[in-house]
C-alpha cells in the first residue's frame, strides 16, 4: 500500500493504523491516542473521517466504530492573548 | 473473560496497572484487570504528566523519589518511550506565608536527598527566559523533577502485564461486588462475573461508586480539573513552572507543546468533563502574566479529567475493616500518576509477600475516624 498518509499534521500512515490495530487498539479513541492522528494542528478536521472509515473497514465494515472522538474547544487554533482579556467574571453560556 | 482469579483490580489506570505490573513481575499473574473504558480513559490519560519530588511530607517525598527512579527505567522495561524529561520544577511563591512554607519543605526535601534549592527571582529568570517575577518573593527549584507523556506509560505497563499472562478487560463495567459473611466473593461486570477473594479498588474518580457496591462509604469526592495544550514550539522551556498563589502550572512537552492547567477554588465536586470558557480565560491570563512571551502562542485544545480528592489530600490505601478482601488504592487527587510506580510496587509486595509498609498505616481509611490526618500542603489545583 506504500506510504498513504491519513493524518497530515502528525504524519500518521495507514500502516501505523494497521500496526496499532494489530496491537489491540481497536476503538477510535485508542487508535487516535496510539497513533497520534487528530492530535495535531487541525485536531482531526482533516483525518478523523479517514481514520474512522479505515477502522470500520478493518473491523469488517462495522460502522459502530465510526462514532467520532470527543470534540473539544478550540474550533481553530487561537492565540492565548485573545482569551486573556476575558478575565475571571466571564461565565459559560 | 476469566471467571475466577486470585485478585481482581478495578481500574485500568496507572495505579491499577502499576500494581498488576509489579505483581506479574513477581510471578503472580492470576489477576484480572477491569477497565470501564479504553486504556487512558480516566485521569491517567488526561493529566499533564508532571513528576515531582517537591512535597511537604516525608512519606510523599519518599514515594516520589522512588517513583522517579522507576520512571527512569520504565521505557527500557516496557519498550514504550514515555518521553520522560527531567527539566526540573520551578515553584513561584508570591507571599511571605507561602515563602515560609517553601523554606520548611525545602529543608525536609534536602534532608531526604532531594536537591531542591530556594532561589531568588533573578535566578529563576535565568532558568526561564522572559519569566515575569514581579511580585515573586522566592522560588524553589529542583532539577530532578520532570514531565513525561502519560499515555505510553499506561500502554507500556499494560503490554508487559498482558504478555506475562494477566487479563486486562477494557470496556468492562463493574456492576456489583458480592460480599458474603464480610468477605469479598465475586466481582460482577456487564460482561460476566469473576469469582475472587480479593478486589482492589483502583478506580480513581469512580472509587466512591465502586466502594458502595461493596457497602462501603468513602470520603473521596471527584472534581473536574481542566487543562489545555498549545501548538508545538521549538524547545525553550526547561522546567515545569508553577505559581503557588493560584495553582497555575505549565511545561513544555517533548512534542514541543505548552501544556498546563490552573486550580479553580469554585469548581464543585462532579463527574463532569466538559470544557469551560472560564478555565480557558483564567489559564490564558495567568500563563501570560507569568510568561508574557506566551501571549501569541496558539491554543489548540482544552480538555478535562478528574481529581479523586480526599478530605486531607492524601490517598486511601490498604485494607478496609468491615469487608475482608477489599483493598483501597485511590484518592490520589492530582498526583496519582507520579506516585503510582512506587505505590504499585509497595502494594504488590504487601499483597504477595505480606511485606508491611508505613503507607498502609499513614494512609488507611481509619485515619479520618481517629483524627490522625496530616494534610499535604503542596497540592496544585
Amino acid at each position: 500500500m506504500g506510504r498513504t498518509i491519513v493524518c497530515r499534521c502528525e504524519d500518521v500512515t495507514i500502516e501505523d493504523l494497521k500496526q496499532a490495530f494489530s496491537e489491540g487498539y481497536r476503538d477510535l479513541e485508542s487508535l487516535k491516542r496510539y497513533t497520534g492522528f487528530a492530535t495535531g494542528f487541525c485536531q482531526g478536521k482533516c483525518c478523523l473521517a479517514h481514520a474512522a472509515r479505515f477502522l470500520s473497514a478493518l473491523k469488517g465494515g462495522d460502522d459502530t466504530v465510526a462514532d467520532p472522538t470527543r470534540t473539544r474547544p478550540l474550533l481553530h487554533p487561537t492565540p492565548a492573548s485573545r482569551f486573556a482579556g476575558a478575565a475571571e467574571p466571564m461565565e459559560d453560556e | 473473560m476469566r471467571d475466577r482469579a486470585e485478585l481482581v483490580i478495578i481500574g485500568g489506570g496507572i495505579v491499577g496497572l502499576s500494581l498488576a505490573y509489579h505483581l506479574a513481575r513477581m510471578g503472580m499473574t492470576d489477576v484480572v484487570v477491569l477497565e470501564q473504558g479504553y486504556l487512558c480513559f480516566g485521569a491517567s490519560g488526561r493529566n499533564g504528566g508532571g513528576i515531582r519530588q517537591q512535597w511537604s511530607t516525608e512519606v510523599n517525598i519518599r514515594l516520589a523519589q522512588q517513583s522517579v527512579r522507576m520512571f527512569k527505567q520504565l521505557a527500557r522495561e516496557t519498550g514504550h518511550n514515555i518521553w520522560f524529561r527531567q527539566g526540573g520544577y520551578l515553584f513561584l511563591a508570591r507571599d511571605a506565608r507561602i515563602a515560609a512554607e517553601l523554606e520548611k519543605t525545602v529543608k525536609l526535601q534536602n534532608r531526604l536527598g532531594v536537591p531542591t534549592r530556594l532561589i531568588s527571582p533573578a535566578m529563576a529568570r535565568r532558568l526561564v527566559e522572559g519569566l515575569n517575577t514581579e511580585g515573586v518573593e522566592v522560588c524553589s527549584y529542583n532539577s530532578t523533577d520532570g514531565v513525561l507523556f502519560p499515555w505510553p506509560a499506561v500502554w507500556g505497563m499494560a503490554t508487559v502485564v498482558r504478555n506475562l499472562g494477566v487479563e486486562i478487560n477494557t470496556f468492562t463495567r463493574v456492576t456489583g461486588i458480592d460480599v458474603k459473611d464480610n468477605h469479598v466473593v465475586k466481582v460482577v461486570t456487564d460482561r460476566g462475573a469473576v469469582a475472587t477473594h480479593r478486589v482492589v479498588n483502583a478506580a480513581g474518580a469512580w472509587s466512591w461508586q465502586i466502594a458502595r457496591l461493596a457497602g462501603l462509604e468513602l470520603p473521596n469526592k471527584p472534581y473536574r480539573h481542566e487543562i489545555l495544550v498549545t501548538e508545538p514550539l521549538k524547545p525553550f522551556l526547561e522546567p515545569m513552572v508553577s505559581d503557588l498563589s493560584d495553582g497555575t502550572y505549565f511545561s513544555q512537552t517533548m512534542r514541543g507543546e505548552i501544556l498546563g492547567g490552573i486550580a479553580d477554588p469554585q469548581e464543585p465536586s462532579s463527574m463532569e468533563t466538559n470544557s469551560s470558557f472560564r478555565f480557558l480565560a483564567r489559564m490564558c491570563n495567568s500563563m501570560i502574566r507569568i510568561l508574557p512571551r506566551l501571549s501569541r502562542v496558539k491554543i489548540l485544545r482544552q480538555w478535562a479529567g478528574y481529581y479523586d480528592e480526599t478530605p486531607d489530600g492524601q490517598p486511601i490505601l490498604g485494607r478496609v475493616k468491615p469487608v475482608e478482601g477489599f483493598v483501597q488504592l485511590n484518592g490520589f487527587g492530582g498526583h496519582g500518576f507520579m506516585l503510582a510506580p512506587a505505590v504499585g510496587k509497595i502494594a504488590a509486595e504487601w499483597l504477595l509477600r505480606k511485606q508491611d509498609h508505613q503507607i498502609f498505616h499513614t494512609y488507611d481509611l481509619g485515619r479520618f475516624e481517629r483524627g490522625e490526618t496530616r494534610k499535604e500542603n503542596f497540592t496544585i489545583g
